[in-house]
């Protein structure tokens, strides 16, 4: 039996909502608003989105965390005569969101909700630091997204903000007074990290506090690599968005162009055609399988397990030279493109992917029994970086790190969109949430994945039509138009979220990346542990920096 | 520990020798297409470039790397040449973990504003005689995201480039041929 997404908010939020008085029973059209129902086209379905007045935003969120939802993403827009709050939740395999409007432009306010969710607390401050939306009473206030480029004052996503807006004559400062947490125990001591890491690695802050080798505490800072994606999106159309949102983390490039072109697909009502979406797909269980590859390997030479670090990087790069050969592109970069993809798969290709297929099997079947059996790899990997798992699901991790620590879910299972909801996707859970289990999760991803890409690629070679982009017709809306697209990218789900106006226009891009959630993870996880622990911790997690910084 | 060596003759060596013939590498299963982009080619460039290392560079060249800014799609390319198909460090080339130690930089990436103090220090913590080597279409000439209010644009903006490496990202040969021609160009 199809759930749809009405089911929760109709059947139980808003009966709740209405019970406890928070909301009028009729809100639709009266002279007291409260709230409104809105269908928000999504593939074959639709996605339930409330808007709330603004005094409503807490209790209504208090009371979705009452019902086990989880916080999926949030994000805020400017319009002509408000500021707009947007925040997205899963519960019983349906998503709905959630809108509420700040009508007060000189003075944006709203409740935080990262004091009922906590990992809404980064994402609140993104949005505080580009649109300059105060989130009342958050336990943490200081700016993330924002280092020295742009002063207190000055919000870039905001309409009278310009995208080349040069403020500087001389280079920018480094963001040297940003209040970390300090302790004034002398028997701890900080160790700073960073931006720029010891190998070929993407920047980032990391503060220790240590009692001789033990980490009694990590704090993170990022936004280094904040380029102003959003803001960027602003000059780009529809058409011309997916070349960025291919950039947003370029290791999950398919991963982001999809969510970004579904998001844009749903917003224009566009049907993409079924040998489009099969390619799709193939890309992106190929992008999961390279990077899982080059994950396992790196994992295996951050504990000096070198023989692992070079039989499976030379699994990776085999890989890697098929995607170069048949996507022309080694990472697949740019081959989705709106309305389909841009490569089509000849039969000899479709049959050299499956011998490919099975030569993988049998090499990680030969690799795993010496992995298994390695007793100073289990040493370093096993009950090292516990994340519980009553922890992931509190914070709300994604992919294989939520996966490793009890939190099942995966969006082509769970919220199914073509082609995966013709297939089994099967998941592999551990329970026990140290580095070993977020190492043979994706081990067993792997598997799954080639298991999905052979049901795929014989799928497309049985395929009549070939079409593999829409025919343009009536490309244009007739007046704003939004959009979301919900993909599970190597990392996890992304959610991506675009506003399109009548002239095919962006209005506002927000991918989502799930690194947001995953990277909340590593400061727990790493306590207690030693410090050269660290780097095997953080590539279990290898949380994405670019993609979260935008 | 007999798994892994037994597996380790299984795979046998996967790195290009060039010192048999284009014949005899075929017999063994090196890649060695005729385009300039096989393993076989990649190895005759690398022997290149090892000879003007050991000639300049008294044997080994070290590179510093810094991402400014970038996606993180270059820094895979980076990764793969120290794979065991391109094994960059036969010919000399070593990716170390100190500016001090290093004879170049090698920046990817446009030049986010919120890193551009981060690579002055590192760049300037880098001893004479120094290179620095802009990888990818970002770090060469801004690529998809340009100058704006968070990027300061192409590495050539912040500091001075003696080499560009073009592509979005640039192959692991792309890369090989850059420095390549950046050490010919310093004789």
């Amino acid at each position: 039996m199809a759930i749809t997404s009405l089911n929760f908010v109709t059947q139980q939020l808003l009966p709740a909502l209405i019970t406890r008085g928070i909301l009028e029973p009729t809100g639709i059209n009266t002279a007291n608003v409260t709230w409104k129902s809105v269908s928000f086209n999504y593939l074959n379905r639709t996605l339930n989105l409330l808007e709330i007045d603004h005094r409503h935003w807490l209790p209504v969120i208090q009371i979705c965390k009452e019902h086990q939802c989880r916080f999926a993403s949030m994000w805020g827009e400017e319009e002509s005569d408000a500021f707009v709050i947007t925040s997205c939740f899963y519960v019983a395999k349906q998503y709905f969101l959630l809108r509420t409007y700040l009508n007060d432009k000189q003075n944006p306010r709203i409740a935080s909700a990262a004091n009922i969710y906590y990992a809404a607390n980064r994402l609140e401050r993104h949005c505080h630091d580009l649109l300059g939306i105060d989130f009342v009473n958050s336990y943490d206030w200081r700016r993330w997204t924002r280092h020295q480029a742009w002063s207190a004052s000055e919000f870039p996503l905001r309409r009278d903000y310009p995208l080349d807006h040069v403020n500087y004559t001389s280079s920018t400062p480094a963001d040297s007074d940003y209040p970390f947490l300090t302790s004034s125990n002398l028997d701890l001591y900080h160790i700073p990290v960073g931006p720029v890491h010891a190998g070929i690695i993407e920047p980032g802050h990391f503060r220790f506090h240590a009692a001789g080798e033990d980490i009694v505490y990590l704090e993170e800072r990022l936004g280094y690599l904040h380029k102003g994606i959003e803001k960027i999106a602003t000059t780009r159309t529809a058409a011309t968005l997916l070349s960025l949102a291919a950039r947003v983390s370029g290791d999950g490039t398919v991963a982001h162009s999809w969510a970004a072109a579904m998001a844009l697909e749903n917003a224009l009502c566009l049907k993409i055609p079924r040998s489009a979406s099969l390619i799709r797909a193939i890309l992106c269980e190929r992008e999961r399988v390279t990077n899982h590859l080059w994950d396992v390997a790196a994992l295996c030479g951050d504990v000096a397990f070198t023989f692992g670090y070079y039989q499976l990087g030379r699994l990776r790069e085999m890989w890697v030279r098929t995607n170069a050969a048949i996507f022309q592109h080694r990472l697949m970069m740019d081959v989705i493109v709106l309305g389909g993809v841009k490569i089509d798969l000849r039969i000899e290709q479709i049959a050299s992917m499956l011998k490919e297929i099975k030569v993988l099997e049998g090499e990680l079947k030969e690799l795993q029994s010496i992995i298994e059996g390695n007793s100073s790899l289990n040493n370093r990997l096993c009950t090292t970086g516990v994340l519980a798992a009553a922890v992931a699901s509190e914070l709300g991790v994604l992919g294989f790190v939520g996966k490793a620590s009890a939190v099942d879910f995966d969006v082509r299972r769970d919220f199914s969109y073509p082609p995966y909801d013709e297939l089994n996707i099967a998941v592999p859970i551990a329970g026990c949430g140290d580095v070993a289990a977020r190492f043979m999760v994706r081990w067993h991803e792997i598997f799954s994945s080639l298991q999905i890409l052979s049901q795929l690629l014989e799928l497309l070679a049985n395929l009549d039509s070939r079409a593999i982009v829409v025919e343009r017709i009536g490309l244009l809306p007739n007046s704003k138009v939004s959009g979301v697209g919900i993909v599970e990218g190597w990392r996890g789900e992304i959610i991506t979220y675009v506003s399109i106006d009548e002239q095919g226009n962006v209005v506002r891009f927000f991918p989502r990346d799930p690194s947001w959630f995953n990277w909340l993870a590593l400061e727990k996880l790493i306590y207690h542990d030693i410090v050269p622990d660290f780097p095997v911790c953080n590539k279990s997690v290898n949380g994405s920096y670019a993609g979260c910084d935008l | 520990m007999l798994k892994i060596i037994k597996k380790i003759f299984k795979t046998g060596i996967i790195t290009a020798d060039t010192t048999v013939t284009r014949r005899a590498a075929v017999a063994i299963g090196v890649d060695c297409g005729n385009d300039s982009y096989s393993d076989y080619e990649f190895t005759l460039l690398g022997n290149t470039c090892h000879q003007l290392i050991q000639a300049n560079f008294g044997g080994s060249f070290a590179i510093r790397h810094v991402d400014a800014g970038s996606c993180n799609g270059c820094e895979l390319g980076l990764h793969a040449l120290n794979n065991v198909f391109y094994n960059l460090e036969r010919f000399g080339v070593h990716f170390v973990a100190s500016p001090r130690h290093a004879d170049a930089l090698l920046v990817t990436g446009v030049v986010a504003r919120h890193m551009e103090a981060a690579l002055r220090i590192t760049y300037i913590n880098t001893p004479q005689p120094k290179l620095v080597i802009a990888v990818g279409n970002c770090a060469v000439s801004g690529g998809e995201f340009g100058e704006n209010y968070a990027s300061c644009g192409q590495v050539s903006n912040v500091i001075p480039v003696d080499l560009n490496i073009h592509g979005c990202p640039p192959t692991p040969h792309a890369l090989l041929t850059g420095i390549t021609r950046l050490l010919k160009g310093r004789i």
